[in-house]
């Protein structure tokens, strides 16, 4: 398959790995930014091929678990009133709430849809012109642009039954967050490649610069996972800082012009809580004044939402890279994939999930029986 | 979407005067009175037609010689009812044939019973029922008894199937999931994951253009091919339907307390399976199967496996996938491409689509 296999090569993944393990000197700790990420790492096995001392730090680029708790409990209330068509992407479904998730709100009756684009919620606002649509409108900058057209187009044909309930975050600032804080222990970061797709990789200099860390824009299969892993470990041993673009294929500097244009048009900055983490200020995007009529949570006047947060999850922490999902108290016992406490559980994104999911559950012990001496295999 | 994959005339059908009075299925299809009477006499006598149906008594009665018995059951409530490859009523029949076909026994007969909703199309139904008998016939069982009832409109998706079915085991037959062994082959009769997502791409909301077909059909006949060439050689056997082959490998695994090792890159998956796998950020492994199965043979006899099933016409694309361990029991781990291993748990639900 063009622009797959030949970014899942076994080959010269190993030859690249082979290159790390040369060049890595000393231990370093990377994060890669987002979920997708986490996920190929876990998926592939890539975190098996690096040297001992080359950590790879999960960060908090999954919208699922980072969406905060209240505006799931905002859908879910959204989700139930009679008269609404609730749509979403199908991974926040199983996201819980306070009380419930939205499948549990389906089943008692709610017309809650999964759809692939929030056009497709657009067209069916046309095609309902009785009932109010709603579409979740999570994620990083990656789904923006999708979600802004979906506005842009209701306004333009005069939906009035359309509304988005909005919660987009943006990653320069969860990085420079992470880079803050005093528990902090990443050495570079591998940005996210999709991100950057449409974003670019302008804003970053200023923080490679201030907080002398190297960034390597990083794509998503194996390949150009060991190649951005490679980079930044060149640097760190090299003492250099510097914006690198790992992923040359689909972003360039400016990134997507037109996609920019249209973000500026509808959205505009503002505050936001990300979930285990709190506030971080300019850290995600809402509906500006233009737009705003568009905005769910100005739509239904929603009161006396009580969120609760389970005490034994610490997917904050997760987040933050501050502690592995398997060091969470409740990680595979009261906390799994079917009774998930925290988002990180649920998504397939999620640190917790992929850890979960791919077996890191697991001793060390256990994964060398299960790779019969591979380990060394995929070193060698 | 009916038309578009070529649903027949209701026209075309044997004996359609009568029915043509009522174009669609109202609640006295169901009531046991002259409609229902009309609905068996003039479609459902005509498709199925055999001598244990033709008695139209309160229960078929069967001659199923001696031996021991197996008796499956299956619901059927796919949409559309139409997709790429198959329809609800080639699956009723290849779903409940199979289920029997992977025990070790000779698929005998069905039953079929039809929950119709009020004002589902006649002519649809007509092509469901000739689909049903196209497959029976394609895989040699008789449907001998059934039944119909019809719900207000609004309280069904226009027809749900259920089948039963009886088969006779093969004399001495060894099969089981609690039966594989610690160096058995694992093969699989071809490609995963057309069926899944041939439905997925015809599903509302969803459409997008491809060449996948489901591979719907009846296994009985490749899988009787391969236990008169390995006999006892084959531990365990399964159709690897929801869930897909993840699901069937785990639970192989854990009914026989044993690991089973998967390479990655010997996994027969179509270009375009994959392709649309990719966009919508699914896993083939988990994807239902609706024509394929999977074996746990003796290694010695994988090989002879291989090729008989090669040799049949549904299995032209079987692939040796893995092997049995004795190590990390219960477990199913796969080997990356990059040489390094995952643990490829069962599914908790349905495989959600990610956001990005």
């Amino acid at each position: 398959m063009k622009y797959l296999t030949e970014f899942r090569d076994g080959e010269i993944a190993r030859r690249i790995a082979r290159e790390i393990h040369q060049t890595a000197t000393r231990p370093w700790k990377i994060m890669e930014v987002c979920g997708g990420q986490t996920h190929s790492i876990l998926r592939n096995g890539i975190d098996q091929m690096l040297p001992p001392g080359v950590e790879m730090i999960h960060g908090p680029g999954c919208p699922v678990c980072v969406t905060p708790l209240e505006l799931i409990d905002r859908a879910l209330a959204i989700a139930a009133q009679p008269g609404v068509i609730f749509c979403s992407f199908g991974d926040m479904l199983r996201v819980p709430g306070t009380e419930g998730d939205l499948f549990q709100v389906k089943g008692r009756g709610g017309d809650v849809r999964v759809v692939y684009s929030p056009l497709d919620a657009v067209e069916i606002a046309a095609k309902n012109p009785e009932r109010q649509v709603v579409f979740f409108g999570v994620g990083f900058e990656t789904t923006a642009p999708a979600n802004a057209m979906s506005v842009h187009l209701a306004k333009r044909r005069g939906l009035r039954n359309f509304s988005l309930l909005v919660s987009h975050v943006l990653v320069p600032p969860a990085i420079e967050a992470i880079l803050q804080a005093p528990e902090n222990k990443v050495q570079g970061f591998l940005a996210a490649g999709h991100v950057c797709s449409v974003m670019g990789y302008w804003e970053y200099p200023p923080l490679a610069e201030k907080y002398g860390i190297p960034i390597v824009v990083t794509g998503f299969e194996p390949l150009d996972l060991l190649d951005g892993i490679r980079r930044a470990v060149k640097q760190l041993e090299e003492g250099r800082h510097e914006v690198e673009n790992a992923y040359e294929r689909v972003v360039s500097f400016e990134g997507n012009r037109a996609a920019q244009k249209l973000l500026a048009e509808v959205f505009e900055v503002t505050d936001r809580t990300w979930r285990g983490i709190g506030v971080i200020p300019k850290s995600g995007w809402r509906l500006n004044d233009a737009y705003r009529e568009f905005d769910a949570e100005e739509r239904f006047h929603l009161s006396g939402i009580r969120t609760e947060e389970s005490p034994l999850c610490h997917s904050g922490a997760v987040l933050r890279g501050a502690i592995r999902p398997a060091e969470c108290p409740a990680f595979g016992k009261e906390c799994t994939p079917r009774h998930p406490l925290g988002a990180t559980m649920v998504s397939s994104e999620g640190a917790c999930a992929a850890y979960y999911n791919y077996g890191r559950f697991l001793s060390a012990e256990q994964l060398a029986s299960a790779g019969r001496g591979l380990s060394g295999a995929a070193h060698g | 979407m009916v038309d578009r994959v070529g649903a027949p005339e209701f026209a075309n059908w044997s004996c359609p005067l009568p029915l043509k009075d009522y174009p669609t299925i109202v609640m006295g299809h169901g009531g046991g009175g002259k409609l229902g009477n009309e609905l068996v006499e003039h479609l459902f006598l005509p498709a199925f037609r055999n001598p244990e149906l033709e008695n139209l008594g309160d229960a078929a009665v069967l001659d199923a010689g001696s031996g021991r018995l197996a008796m499956s059951t299956d619901s059927f409530v796919v949409q559309p009812l139409f997709f790429p490859g198959g329809s609800i009523g080639a699956l009723a029949v290849n779903g409940t044939v199979n289920d029997l076909a992977v025990t070790g026994a000779v698929p005998k007969f069905l039953s079929a019973s039809f929950i119709l909703e009020e004002g589902f199309a006649l002519r649809q139904l007509a092509a469901v029922v000739q689909a049903m008998a196209a497959a029976a016939a394609a895989a040699g069982v008789r449907i001998v008894t059934g039944d119909t009832k019809v719900v207000e409109r609004g309280h069904g998706d226009g027809c749900y199937i259920n089948t039963a079915g009886v088969g006779v085991l093969r004399p001495g037959i060894q099969v089981g999931p609690q039966r594989a062994r610690p160096g058995d082959a694992v093969l699989v009769s071809g490609t995963v994951g057309d069926h899944g997502m041939a439905i997925m791409s015809v599903r509302e909301g969803l459409e997008f253009e491809s060449q996948i077909r489901s591979d719907c059909a009846a296994l009985n006949g490749m899988i009787g091919d391969v236990l008169d060439a390995a006999g006892d050689a084959v531990h365990a056997m399964r159709d690897p339907t929801r869930g897909g082959l993840a699901s069937t490998l785990n639970e192989i695994a854990q009914a026989s307390g044993v690991g089973v090792e998967m390479d990655e890159g010997s996994l027969p998956v179509r270009a375009e399976v994959q392709s649309a796998c990719e966009l919508l950020g699914l896993d083939p492994v988990y994807v239902a199967n609706e024509g394929k199965a999977v074996f746990f043979v003796a290694a010695e006899a994988a090989n002879r496996v291989l090729e008989v099933l090669r040799a049949h016409p549904l299995g032209r694309e079987a692939a040796s996938i893995g092997r049995v361990t004795e190590q990390h029991p219960r477990m199913l781990v796969a080997r990356t491409a990059m040489g390094a291993n995952r643990v490829i748990p069962t599914q908790i639900g349905e495989q959600l689509p990610r956001i990005c």
